[in-house]
């Protein structure tokens, strides 16, 4: 399982690399997400992969899993939510005042390089 | 504690100037003089004790980790600079008073001037290497702000970034040497290093030790080839001028050589480029003076020679010529700060200081010009004057002296600098106080009010009064600080005036008359010095200030050129060449076995691949991209499930939703495809980019997967400490609420903040272009009814349902999977649902939250709890818990962890919901039908007056296309 999750993780990493070299805010927020993905399972999987041991003291369970990657991944995805979520909001903003979606905030070749 | 206070009172007292300028300029100046006055006191209480040879210290701890304490210490030498700085500080503050005209802001002046005061004080007085490096670059500051006073004249502000660039990397030096000082000799106090001479001197760090405390030293003192800022620095007012760039800022650097003089003197090297560099600065500006009309300029030439005078003399390393430095010092303070001030009663009463358009000013100002020719005799090193006595000193050691086997070249220069300091301070009398009255001054000048003038007149009697009664009146102070600076070993020689007929009184005479035929030569040497070429050292610094700058913006501009896409592309090759090098070696194969492949990780393995690939290859289509981005956040979330993480599974699923949702209403006003404009050469580019990321990345986490831990984990203590510590058997909701209380408090924070900024982004977006745009937006419905009627009723009555789901994973999450990430999320979803079903304004209308309140409210309980824990008297955010008996539910267990986390559950509604509500408030905005009610609601919508949503239909206009965006 550890390729498994080695090589997803990787994938999930290139995607987002390749999404934020795009030229549009869309597909950028989209690498962003990726990205987050990635660096979220990356973290957490430094606890090393363990099945059925959840962190729930019980007298009964064998053993547990590392909780502490957990408990930083878990803040981790909800600030990547808020980062996502200003992401967007400033592309429609921009979108929306300068009548275009690139990432530069103009046309490719269009007028006002300075 | 006096002692720190000594230097604290001015700082302190800049607070005052300021706030007292409303009851006047007499006020604000007498308030100036009287923290002077008092910082004096203090001074002089400790005099006893200094002259009984004692070392006064006080010391606090500051950053005792860092090698910083505040500690102070006062000896000889530091009770003779520290007076020199009040003693002369007092008097030109009441110089100013009178000089600086209604215009000026005085007590913004005075501010400036307290602070330079207290940091000049600091250097003189600390003890702690550290502490005197933050002294030194405030006096480096306060300089930079007083040269720039009159903010109006370019000159000001040119001078005044100048000395800031020269002395601020001097004190960047500085501050390396004395940390490079600091380890060799095994301490930061200076009182300790003082010792250490031996380890020092023997050390392989002693050279470079050396010349970075010299570059300190120099660019301060104004040393060759630094020399050349001190007379740009000129620009500021001249009490200014008297005082920083006179009588003691620029003595900071002669302060350092005499400071650590037992440690770092009487070497070789010490020798060769101290005694050098002072002897060549010394003739240089001594020649340059002779030339500048403007008083001000060849007085700051003037200073520079003298400096690098006092620079030779503790160059040369011997006892004697350290006592001939330290008396010369203070001599040079004296008759300078007067020439200054007299320069500046000049310009104030004649309106120019151009030698060329002065003279015979004795006869209109007969008290100024007896004043300023006596300082100018001082200075020249004629008898019975101050300035004779040291400069005899000088030269009587400059004549035995020989430099790098040059023979005689030594006492030669030396005594050309001092025919050149002849010349020019005779020009100083001559052509601008002796002969004719000339008829075409720009402002016809008499002697100015005592006030201005009284000051000049106490510093020329100390001069004369040094000159004949040198040893009763300077002798012991002089000797104190010259025992302190060579630690002991100072001669006991008497300071007098009549040494008999030396070798340096004959090369005094020599200097005095070939002074004078140099000046009675003037008009030709001029003329020939006009033809020959000079350095221009102004154009020279600008020159290299611009050429830094153009290569650091070409660059900057190479890599950061406006375009998004190449800085991010730059960005990544470089954080993927750093990766590589550095963790090339450490990738391979562990120990650790392995878990068994499972066919349903290998389906949801293939998936997660497929769907992200998917996204890679289709993004140009939005929608699709969006669904399928979120196919791949559900395996992600299954997959914390596989793994033993059931609360990271619960939090990804909620957020997972909420961003869709949060995507998909932005996605309404966006283009709805991406236009394909990459060229083949950049997609090739980014996907090697992003291979090299992605196998880089997979190498990285097999290494880490397939070995143990290197060390033992600390999760061991949190899961035996869980139960007991935290009471709470979920130990991830335990580490975020108890724990790592403190992190969690910071996360919601930065949550509140990024909410914050969002609503601003978007409240904003009602006004000007957007909102044009938005009006202007128009699209083929996505589906016949905006609002349909199942989805309506399903959701209301799901409502209530998710509620009490929100709040049971909230109760349960100390325990079980939960908590109030999790509630918050799973609370937001369900209110989320009825904006989306029922529309912006039916929701809005049906909410009495304030989202915001609810943000701050979050923040404040669990902050508050923190707090709560001080009432005990344990640290911020100590949790405890108890168990107490609840009707109808039974034992209940209670902590104040509990509280905390719902400060967590508050701020997380908070988030989502002003986040969702206001994007869901733009999509409200564009829509024509908005206010239009739906069919289940009988009652009618609520007028939203401070929307001012228009309800009539918006102007059609053509429809954009999506690819024209």
């Amino acid at each position: 399982m550890e390729f498994l999750v080695a090589s997803a993780v990787g994938v999930l990493t290139a995607v987002g690399v390749y999404l934020c070299l795009r030229g549009r805010t869309f597909p950028v927020v989209l690498g962003l997400s990726f990205l987050s993905y990635a660096v979220n399972v990356f973290l957490f999987a430094t606890g090393r992969l363990v099945v059925g041991r959840p962190p729930i003291i019980d007298p009964a369970a064998p053993g547990y899993t590392d909780p502490l990657p957990q408990a930083l991944v878990l803040t981790a995805i909800v600030i990547s939510f808020g980062m996502t979520a200003l992401v967007v909001v400033l592309a429609l903003r921009a979108f929306l005042e300068a009548g275009s979606d690139h990432v530069d905030g103009r046309e490719p070749g269009a007028e006002g390089r300075r | 504690m006096n002692l720190a206070l000594i230097a604290l009172l001015p700082f302190l007292g800049a607070v005052l100037p300021p706030l007292l300028i409303r009851s006047g300029r007499n006020v604000c100046a007498l308030a100036t003089g009287a923290v002077t006055a008092l910082a004096l006191a203090l001074l002089l209480v400790q005099a006893p004790a200094v002259f009984r040879g004692e070392v006064v210290r006080a010391s606090f701890p500051w950053l005792p980790q860092a090698g910083l304490e505040a500690s102070f210490f006062l000896d000889g030498f530091g009770f003779f600079f520290a007076f020199l700085i009040l003693a002369i500080g007092l008097l030109i503050v009441t110089y100013a008073r009178f000089y600086l005209s209604r215009e000026d802001p005085m007590g913004r002046f005075y501010a400036f001037l307290l602070l330079f005061q207290g940091a000049m004080v600091g250097i003189v007085l600390s003890d702690n290497v550290l502490l005197l490096v933050i002294f030194w670059e405030l006096t480096s500051l306060s300089s930079f702000l007083l040269i720039g006073y009159w903010r109006h004249l370019p000159e000001g502000r040119q001078g005044a970034r100048m000395a800031l660039v020269v002395t601020g990397a001097g004190g960047l030096a500085l501050l390396a040497g004395l940390l490079l000082l600091a380890q060799v000799a095994g301490s930061y106090e200076l009182t300790t290093i003082l010792t250490r001479a031996e380890a020092v001197k023997g050390s392989e760090l002693y050279l470079p030790i050396l010349l970075l405390v010299l570059a300190g030293a120099f660019t301060k003192s104004a040393q060759f080839p630094f020399h050349f800022w001190l007379p740009h620095a000129m620009a500021a007012p001249t009490p200014v001028s008297a005082y920083l760039h006179s009588a003691t800022m620029v003595k900071a650097g002669l302060f350092l050589m005499g400071r650590l003089w037992p440690v770092l003197s009487g070497t070789e090297a010490w020798f060769l480029i101290v005694a050098g560099t002072g002897l060549l600065t010394m003739l240089i500006a001594a020649w340059i003076a002779i030339f500048k009309d403007d008083l001000k300029a060849l007085l700051a030439f003037s200073t520079v020679s003298h400096l690098g005078l006092v620079t030779m003399l503790l160059g040369l390393g011997t006892g004697t010529a350290a006592l001939a430095a330290v008396f010369h010092v203070l001599n040079h303070a004296s008759f300078k700060a007067a020439l200054f001030m007299t320069a500046g009663i000049v310009d104030h009463e004649a309106h120019t200081r151009d030698a060329r358009r002065l003279g015979g000013l004795l006869h209109l100002m007969p008290i100024t010009g007896t004043l300023a020719i006596l300082a100018s005799l001082s200075m020249a090193g004629i008898p019975p004057l101050n300035g004779f006595l040291s400069k005899e000193l000088m030269l009587e050691e400059a004549l035995h002296t020989e430099w790098g086997g040059t023979g005689r070249l030594f006492p030669i220069l030396a005594v050309l600098a001092a025919t050149c300091s002849v010349a020019y301070s005779f020009r100083y009398v001559t052509h601008v106080f002796l002969g004719p009255v000339r008829d075409d001054y720009p402002h016809r000048p008499h002697d100015p009010p005592a006030g201005m003038w009284l000051p000049v007149a106490l510093l020329v009697a100390a001069v004369v009064l040094i000159g004949i009664l040198a040893e009763p009146v300077a002798g012991p102070l002089v000797r104190l600080a010259a025992e302190a600076v060579t630690a002991g070993a100072a001669p006991e020689a008497t300071l007098k005036l009549w040494h008999g007929v030396t070798p340096a009184l004959v090369a005094s005479g020599v200097a005095l008359f070939a002074g004078l035929v140099l000046l009675a030569a003037f008009g030709p040497i001029v003329r020939l010095r006009e033809a020959l070429w000079r350095p221009e050292a102004k154009r020279m610094f600008e020159a290299t200030v611009e050429a830094v700058a153009t290569g650091a913006r070409a660059v900057s501009e190479a890599i950061h050129d406006e375009r998004l896409q190449r800085m991010v592309a730059w960005t990544l090759a470089a954080i993927l060449a750093v990766g590589l090098v550095t963790g090339w070696g450490g990738i391979g194969t562990g120990e650790r076995p392995g878990l068994p492949v499972a066919p349903l990780g290998l389906l949801l393995w293939a998936g997660a691949i497929a769907a992200a690939l998917a996204v890679a290859l289709f993004h140009h289509q939005r929608l699709l991209a969006l669904i399928v981005t979120s196919v791949v956040g559900l395996i992600v979330s299954l997959t914390f499930v596989w793994f033993s993480a059931p609360d990271l599974a619960l939090t990804q699923l909620s957020v997972e939703i909420v961003t869709t949702v949060l995507l998909l209403l932005a996605l309404n006003y966006l283009p709805r495809e991406s236009p394909r404009e990459s060229t083949p050469a950049r997609r090739g580019r980014d996907v090697a980019i992003a291979a090299v990321a992605g196998l880089g990345v997979t190498g990285l986490l097999w290494a880490i997967l397939t070995s143990d831990f290197a060390i033992p984990t600390i999760s061991t203590y949190h899961l035996a400490e869980s139960k007991p510590g935290g009471g709470g058997t979920n130990v991830v909701n335990v580490i975020l609420v108890d724990f790592r209380g403190y992190d969690t408090l910071g996360e919601i924070i930065v949550l509140g903040i990024a909410a914050l900024a969002i609503f601003a982004v978007l409240d904003s977006t009602f006004r000007g272009t957007a909102v044009q745009r938005l009006r202007t937006w128009s699209h083929e419905p996505e589906a016949a009814d905006r609002h349909p009627m199942m989805l309506v009723v399903a959701t209301r009555i799901m409502l209530p349902l998710a509620l009490m789901v929100g709040i049971y994973i909230f109760f349960r999450g100390h325990n079980q999977p939960g908590g109030g990430f999790i509630a918050g999320l799973v609370v937001g979803v369900a209110l989320i649902v009825q904006y989306m079903a029922s529309g912006w304004a039916w929701a809005r209308a049906r909410t009495r939250i304030d989202y915001h309140a609810l943000i701050g409210f979050g923040v404040f309980v669990a902050t508050a709890t923190g707090v709560g824990s001080w009432l005990f008297d344990r640290p911020f955010l100590t949790s405890n818990y108890g168990y107490f008996h609840v009707p109808l539910l039974g034992e209940v267990e209670l902590a104040t962890a509990m509280l905390f986390d719902l400060g967590v559950f508050s701020t997380v509604v908070g988030v989502v919901m002003l986040v969702l509500a206001n994007m869901a408030r733009v999509a409200a905005r564009a829509e024509p039908q908005t206010g239009v009610p739906t069919a289940m609601d009988s009652v009618p919508e609520p007028r939203l007056a401070d929307e001012r949503i228009t309800t009539t239909a918006p102007v059609p206009v053509p429809e954009r296309t999506r690819q024209e965006a």
